[in-house]
């Protein structure tokens, strides 16, 4: 007797769209993507059972560029959609993806009520420490003294530091990657998908256009000489004291994920009556 | 001629079926007002009675002047009458702020307790005679009875409602030991005694004993049941007066029908939760008063772009800003029709009572998904927080069904621009037939295009859709005859209609007109339901003339439409709104008030 074929494992190219990204030549973004795709196949889940969800920016254009179903919302709320979509329909993979202005400013507090609630999704953030769609604004992560048209001389105004901020809210997976190691990066992002609860991975990703002084970080990036640790005030205390360039796992924990109601009926509508019969 | 008959409208006290009787129970924060109005709603719902309880209360969050004002009526009621034939005071610690909204004459009665002091001038000055009663010390008599046990046992006395129905509303409601319960039927006997002696309460003869049971409901609870009804089965939200009782309805029923409740972080997060979850295939609604809409506008904005359909409803509240967030108006109307960017077609619902909150928000559920649209309930603090005595309403039968994508459709084009303008929706999880939802504006495959030709065909497919739908006869109430009619929409809708009874009854025939679909406009139907109406009066509870304004922007109306507006907290009154109607339709063709 034949062994019944198996059908044959997706590979990367199986998970990208024909569409030509909008992006300029060089930017991190294409390599976030084709780590995207990657670690979508080391989870070999089928495309069609994956949904990418994001908010805008020149990141947040990805959702169109895989072979996913892709849901690209309004400025800042794509951790919103992709709470409420993955409550509703627990069945699905939820990868939502953004930018630093998208993620940490106008969506800054959904970010903060993403980490507490700890739903099961996994959150790639793209950070080029500045607005790019935009033209080049700062983000919350932008340099204090990063001169720009909007804040002449910079804003003065410190940087977010968002890995100790997730863990501090409570974030149960978080790590950090770098856009020019895209093997690297993909790797961590397929733990980050299969890990339960919310999992955060902030990418950077350089912005040729508005920070060609970024294209210097992949001097500056190395792999994070420690292992992961499922402390998050070890995790915090490291983070606080790195160069910002670790690159790798950061923190693993194990918080209850949480749980939703859908799906398990007990009675039916007309069953509700009783509550209102006199 | 017409005056002096308008002076006797508002001030009938004939005790027909429909005017009822009217009574305010009032007290500071703990005297058990609330508990015992809804318990005299209870008992006459027992006598077989109809009866509305609406609630309000002092700014405080716990312990301040309350009061439940409620009217009993032999027909469903859902409007407060012109004034109250009994005020039964537990106390008199601030329930003089209440006096614009429990307006007394010479003919109705107070009832104090004398070691609470004598009853506020503002009450003394109508002429309403006063009967002192010592609640307390009656109760205080009967060891482990409560004061507001006797203050029930005197009102539901002087209603007429049989002892034997005051007595099985106690005890079918009571949740405590049979020794308490047993204290407070005696409490509720002794103020049922204590009221033998008190006359010139209009007596309501006792209804007839239904054949189907009732049911005793809320209209924030109403429009929660009508949205599991119709299929939603995810809901986020931000609390927020006086929409939260709908929520915290919701949060267990959702539980126990398979759906989930998310507390959001906020609108801009309840909004966007809701629609992230509708593009997953699960109908989806958000609730929230005016100040979470106006969070929310640019959400919405992407349920209509992306066409991702989504029930929002607003109970809404005293504004603009945080305004007067516990009492009621109905100045969201023009948000809710004109307030998001862009040309952006929406639909709007309102319901015209406390048990159409149920149908209307089905409605609104089947109008969603079958037109992949976001549709804005306007409900408000009037009716959402009122309880009724209703007729157990059948099943409108409207529910969601969403035309979506089957697996492997060939050449599937997500915002197809398709003759009805709705195009299938595919469902993740779906094979062979992904896309991105999009709030860019986009190509029929769903590809962002900044292109005037696809910006005009999906402008154009969007409106049609909401267009060229066929809304049934749900979409207005329209009843009775005449040359002139009466719009409004909403809670006031009961009001009008009394006025509308009454000045039939001094021989002035109007029609009304109750709009339940307010966005989009339905030119056609509207000018088929005033076939021969020379002239239009407009009704509604804000200060701007909002809906009159829209209507006089969407609509060609006949002769020189005139409007009645007030804003709320103050509801407006049967009695004000029949003199309004006589005199406005006394004044020919032409005349009219004018906004
Ligand atoms: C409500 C709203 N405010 C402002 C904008 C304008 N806007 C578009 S993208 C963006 C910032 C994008 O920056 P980031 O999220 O860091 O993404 P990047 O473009 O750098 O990838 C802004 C401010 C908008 N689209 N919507
Ligand atoms: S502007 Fe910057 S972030 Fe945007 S596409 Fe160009 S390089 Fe990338």
């Amino acid at each position: 007797m034949n062994a019944p074929t198996l059908p044959a494992p997706l590979t990367f190219s199986a998970y990208k769209s024909a569409y030509k990204p909008i992006w300029c030549p060089g930017c991190g973004d294409y390599s976030v993507l084709s780590s995207v795709t990657k670690a979508l196949a080391k989870v070999q889940v089928p495309p069609h059972e994956v949904v990418v969800v994001s908010g805008i920016g020149c990141s947040s254009r990805i959702p169109a560029y895989t072979t996913c179903y892709g849901f690209h919302g309004v400025h800042g709320r794509a951790l919103a959609a992709g709470t409420g979509l993955k409550v509703a329909r627990p069945d699905l993979t939820v990868v939502v993806a953004g930018g630093d202005g998208d993620g940490y400013s106008i969506g800054g507090n959904h970010f903060l009520h993403a980490c507490r609630r700890n739903v099961d999704l996994t959150y790639l953030v793209m950070d080029n420490h500045v607005y790019g769609m935009t033209k080049g604004q700062a983000s919350p992560t932008t340099e204090p003294d990063w001169d720009n048209k909007l804040s002449p001389g910079g804003t003065g105004v410190r940087s977010f530091h968002p890995l100790v901020i997730a863990l501090a809210s409570g974030a149960n997976f978080v790590a950090r990657a770098f856009a020019g190691d895209p093997n690297g990066t993909a790797d961590i992002i397929a733990q980050a998908i299969r890990h339960p609860g919310f999992s955060f991975v902030e990418i950077l990703s350089p912005c040729v256009t508005f920070r060609p002084e970024q294209k210097e970080w992949k001097k500056l990036a190395h792999p994070s000489p420690v292992a992961p640790t499922d402390d998050a005030a070890r995790a915090a205390r490291r983070i606080m004291t790195d160069d910002g360039f670790n690159i790798g796992v950061l923190y693993a924990g194990d918080r209850p994920v949480y749980r939703s109601s859908t799906g398990k009926a007990k009675l039916t509508p007309a069953d509700l009556e009783a509550e209102f019969l006199l | 001629m017409v005056q002096a008959s308008v002076q006797q409208a508002g001030q009938v006290k004939a005790r027909d079926a429909a005017i009822g009787i009217s009574i305010a129970l009032a007290g500071s924060g703990g005297s058990g007002v609330m508990t015992a109005g809804t318990l005299l709603l209870d008992a006459a719902a027992k006598a077989g009675l109809y009866g509305l309880m609406v609630r309000t209360s002092g700014p405080q969050i716990r312990g301040g002047e309350a009061a439940a004002l409620v009217r009993l009526a032999r027909v469903p009621i859902d409007s407060l009458d012109d004034g109250f034939d009994l005020l039964l005071a537990i106390d008199w610690q601030n329930v003089n702020r209440f006096a614009d909204e429990i307006p007394l004459t010479a003919a109705s009665l107070m009832i104090g307790d004398p070691d609470e002091g004598e009853p506020p001038e503002v009450f003394k000055a109508s002429g309403a005679r006063y009967v002192a009663l010592p609640f307390k010390k009656t109760a205080k008599a009967i060891a482990g009875s409560w004061t507001n046990m006797v203050a029930l046992g005197v009102a539901g006395s002087l209603a007429g409602i049989p002892a034997a129905a005051l007595e099985a509303a106690l005890s079918d409601s009571w949740k405590r030991g049979d020794e308490a319960l047993q204290a407070n039927l005696a409490a509720l006997r002794a103020g049922i005694e204590s009221a033998a002696g008190i006359d010139g309460m209009p007596k309501l003869a006792a209804g007839a004993a239904a054949a189907a049971k009732r049911w005793q409901i809320s209209g924030n609870e109403a429009a929660g049941y009508g949205a599991i009804r119709g299929g939603i089965r995810f809901v986020a939200a931000y609390p927020i007066t006086p929409a939260t009782e709908l929520l915290e309805w919701m949060a267990p029923a959702l539980v126990k029908v398979g759906g989930t409740l998310l507390q959001a972080e906020d609108e801009l997060a309840s909004v966007n939760m809701a629609i992230g979850a509708s593009y997953g295939g699960v109908p989806s609604l958000t609730a929230t008063a005016g100040p979470g809409l106006a969070l929310m506008a640019e959400g919405i904005g992407l349920a209509v772009t992306a066409e991702v359909p989504i029930v929002v409803v607003d109970v809404m509240r005293g504004g603009p800003s945080t305004g007067i967030p516990a009492k009621s108006e109905q100045s969201d109307l023009s948000f809710a029709v004109s307030g998001l960017h862009g040309d952006a077609p929406r639909l709007v619902v309102a319901p015209t009572s406390i048990a159409d909150c149920i149908a209307a928000t089905q409605w609104a559920v089947h109008l969603a998904e079958a037109l992949q649209s976001p549709v804005i309930v306007l409900s408000d603090q009037f009716m959402g927080q009122s309880r009724a005595i209703i007729d157990r309403p059948d099943d409108a039968g409207y529910v969601a069904a969403r035309l979506t994508a089957a697996a492997d459709t060939p050449d599937y084009k997500r915002y197809r621009n398709t003759g009805s303008g709705v195009s299938p929706m595919a469902i993740p999880g779906t094979k062979g037939v992904v896309y991105t939802a999009d709030g860019l504006e986009h190509t029929e495959a769903g590809i962002p295009s900044s292109q005037s030709r696809d910006h005009a065909t999906q402008l154009d497919k969007r409106e049609r859709k909401l267009a060229q739908h066929d809304y049934g006869r749900y979409w207005a109430d329209i009843e009775g005859e005449g040359d002139a009619a009466v719009i409004t929409f909403g809670s006031t809708t009961a009001a009008v209609r009394e006025a509308v009874a009454r000045a039939r009854a001094l021989g002035v025939d109007v029609r009304l007109i109750a709009l339940r679909l307010l966005a989009p406009a339905q030119p056609a139907a509207l000018a088929a339901a005033l076939e021969a109406v020379a002239r239009v009066l407009v009704v509604e509870q804000n200060h701007g003339g909002q809906l009159y304004r829209y209507l006089r922007s969407m609509y060609d109306l006949p002769g020189k439409p005139a409007s009645f507006h007030r804003p709320g907290p103050l509801p407006l009154r049967p009695g004000e709104l029949t003199t309004a109607i006589v005199e406005w339709a006394g004044t020919g063709p032409l005349g009219g008030i004018s906004v």
